[in-house]
């Protein structure tokens, strides 16, 4: 149920990018098609009632591995975000200067490339 | 006595990325070292790389990273394939960088372009030597980064333009190879090639995995741009100042698209026959619609973008027979297509360079001014087509060969025609490019620089080289065979 959700919000991302006429928007939107690829990876490493990855001074591993949530999506989740911020910080940079170049943000009035 | 490959393989990967960041260090105060530095670390590489032929033979070197052990860290290794992949990075690396010597005069911040090079050059040989799911996502971010920024070097409207496409797609392909890596770690609890291809060879593919893998698919296939997916490439391609688009062209589509493609086909995920034929498929759309597309340009660059498409899928379409003799064509095809086409993008460089256009109506003649980017053009042309003392030939010769054999007689009469569309579209370069009248534009058309020309004869050198190789029974030019060989193994090599 709450995977379907995640999916949700991936593929209003989608629907943003392929429908909003404006650079700036596909930007939002590739923003939340990350957060909904983010929140996916971060359910799949929940446990229900676990406890933070962190083990205990003398606590048997096979014990900790059975208790707590499984701490590498978390891992992936930060090397990730980090990822789409260097991303959606060079999207945004080169929205300012498509907006310099061409005085608009909307994508139908951006478009020297074609054939 | 040589190095050992077991001290070679972090370097691939620190050296690049540590001279990256000393440029920006010096920027301030030396920006004229800046070149030379890039120059002289795509050199070592280069040099690393040729030091890792044959050390791996059958076999692979692992090395684990921070010391921790295959499950817990993150491995790199190295076999044939990978070699083979290092090799041609790096060497094309080390002829793009010496022509960017003399072709970024004419842009300001050079140190910037050389520090982001050498993180696209970290990001694939990244891609190409980890044995990590998630690592290899992180490099090939890495290296696509660094290419949106330098599509957008030039910061003029059609850079941007070009740019923010690809850099939207881009995303979007990422975007999707992330969602496949989570649906992938949570059914198998892996991330490690090797792993996972034991967990698939044992247990089979259920549907979650199913469904990672498509993605997969669909996401590198983005990155390689065959031709549902392709429609960045025409843009991003000829925006890029020259010596990126020869390397955009030439080895990026290949080390982030179509090597990921195939191993994650043939060694992690195991080829079954519909994926063998949906690659076929894709290959011989790519290598339609790519070079229809071609004949109608009169950008030259835009052409040879196009033109990429479709060589592309010879490769895919090699790697689609899956037989032993289809695969070495594929890579044999990967490794010349590297070479004619960085030469060619370099060629369409020099004449933008020397004459402020590369329109073709307005172009004629400049074998007269030009004679050093006349004839490696010309050679990149004749082997691009198949002519047959190139190397061009004898890969193309190989994937249609391939074909008969496989019994599929339509795909290979496809790639005979390709093949001679693509020399139309050669041709058409040539003719009213080079061999024309020279307009009275151009009549005092300077020489082009340098280490321009230096870079682009080393490369049609090698266009040549490659294919005496054949000629002259060393009949495993560039471990091509053995590459091979990896791929058809079926499986991740070496322990779980």
């Amino acid at each position: 149920m709450i995977y379907s959700l995640c999916l949700l919000l991936i593929l209003v991302g989608l629907y943003g990018v392929v429908s909003s006429g404006q650079t700036l928007r596909i930007v939002i939107s590739l923003a939340i098609v990350s957060h909904g690829i983010h929140l996916l990876l971060l359910l799949i490493g929940y446990r229900e009632g676990g406890k933070s990855p962190i083990q205990d001074a003398g606590e048997a591993a096979s014990s900790f591995a059975a208790a707590s949530v499984d701490p590498i999506p978390q891992a992936l989740v930060l090397t990730s975000i980090v990822i789409s911020l260097g991303v959606t910080a060079l999207m945004v940079a080169l929205c300012i200067r498509l907006y310099e170049r061409y005085g608009t943000f909307d994508v139908t009035e951006i478009r020297r490339l074609r054939g | 006595m040589r190095p050992e490959v077991h001290t070679l393989i972090p370097l691939f990967i620190a050296l690049p990325l540590t001279v990256a960041v000393l440029i920006q260090l010096l920027a301030r105060r030396r920006a004229a070292l800046a070149g030379g530095l890039a120059t002289l670390t795509l050199a070592a590489l280069m040099l690393m790389s040729l030091a890792t032929i044959g050390q791996t033979a059958g076999g692979e070197v692992i090395y684990n990273m921070g010391g921790w052990k295959t499950p817990i860290g993150i491995d790199l290794r190295m076999d044939s394939l990978t070699t083979l992949l290092v090799v041609t990075i790096n060497t094309i690396g080390l002829a793009v960088v010496l022509y960017a010597l003399d072709y970024m005069r004419q842009f300001t911040a050079r140190p910037r372009f050389y520090s982001l090079f050498l993180l696209m050059i970290t990001g694939m040989n990244g891609v190409v030597m980890t044995g990590d799911l998630f690592n290899l996502y992180v490099f090939l971010e890495i290296s696509a980064i660094a290419s949106y920024s330098l599509v957008a070097f030039g910061c003029e409207q059609e850079e941007l333009e070009a740019s923010f496409k690809y850099i939207v797609l881009g995303s979007v392909s990422s975007a999707l190879i992330l969602i496949a890596l989570a649906l992938m770690y949570g059914v198998t609890g892996a991330l490690n090639m090797a792993q996972v291809s034991g967990r698939v060879a044992a247990e089979g593919m259920d549907a979650p995995l199913l469904l990672a893998f498509g993605l997969f698919v669909c996401g590198f296939a983005f990155k390689a741009a065959l031709v549902p997916f392709h429609a960045w490439l025409p843009d991003a391609h000829p925006a890029a100042p020259a010596p990126v688009s020869a390397m955009l062209s030439g080895v990026l589509i290949k080390a982030i698209g179509i090597y990921v493609l195939a191993r994650l086909i043939f060694n992690v995920f195991g080829a079954g026959p519909a994926v063998l034929s949906l690659l076929c498929w894709l290959g011989l759309l790519s290598m339609v619609v790519g070079g229809l597309m071609a004949l109608g340009q009169q950008d030259i660059k835009r052409m040879f973008a196009y033109s990429s498409i479709s060589q592309v899928g010879f490769i895919v379409l090699g790697l689609g027979l899956a037989t032993p003799l289809g695969l070495v064509g594929a890579l044999f095809h990967l490794v010349n297509h590297s070479m004619f086409k960085s030469l060619l993008f370099l060629n369409s460089g020099a004449i933008e360079y020397c004459t402020g256009t590369r329109r073709l109506e307005k172009l004629g003649g400049l074998n007269r001014v030009m004679p050093v980017t006349g004839a490696t053009s010309l050679v990149g042309a004749m082997s691009i087509s198949g002519i047959p003392p190139f190397n061009g030939f004898w890969s193309k010769l190989i994937i249609i060969v391939a074909c008969v054999q496989a019994g599929r007689y339509g795909f290979a009469l496809m790639a005979v025609v390709i093949s001679v569309v693509t020399l139309a579209y050669q041709l058409k370069v040539q003719r009213s490019a080079f061999f024309s009248a020279l307009p009275d534009a151009l009549r005092d058309v300077k020489r082009e620089p340098r280490m321009m020309a230096l870079s682009m004869i080393l490369l049609a050198v090698g266009c040549v080289a490659l294919s005496f190789a054949v000629l002259t029974g060393f009949s495993d030019p560039w471990l091509v065979g053995d590459a091979g060989a990896v791929l058809s193994s079926g499986t991740f090599g070496g322990q779980p």
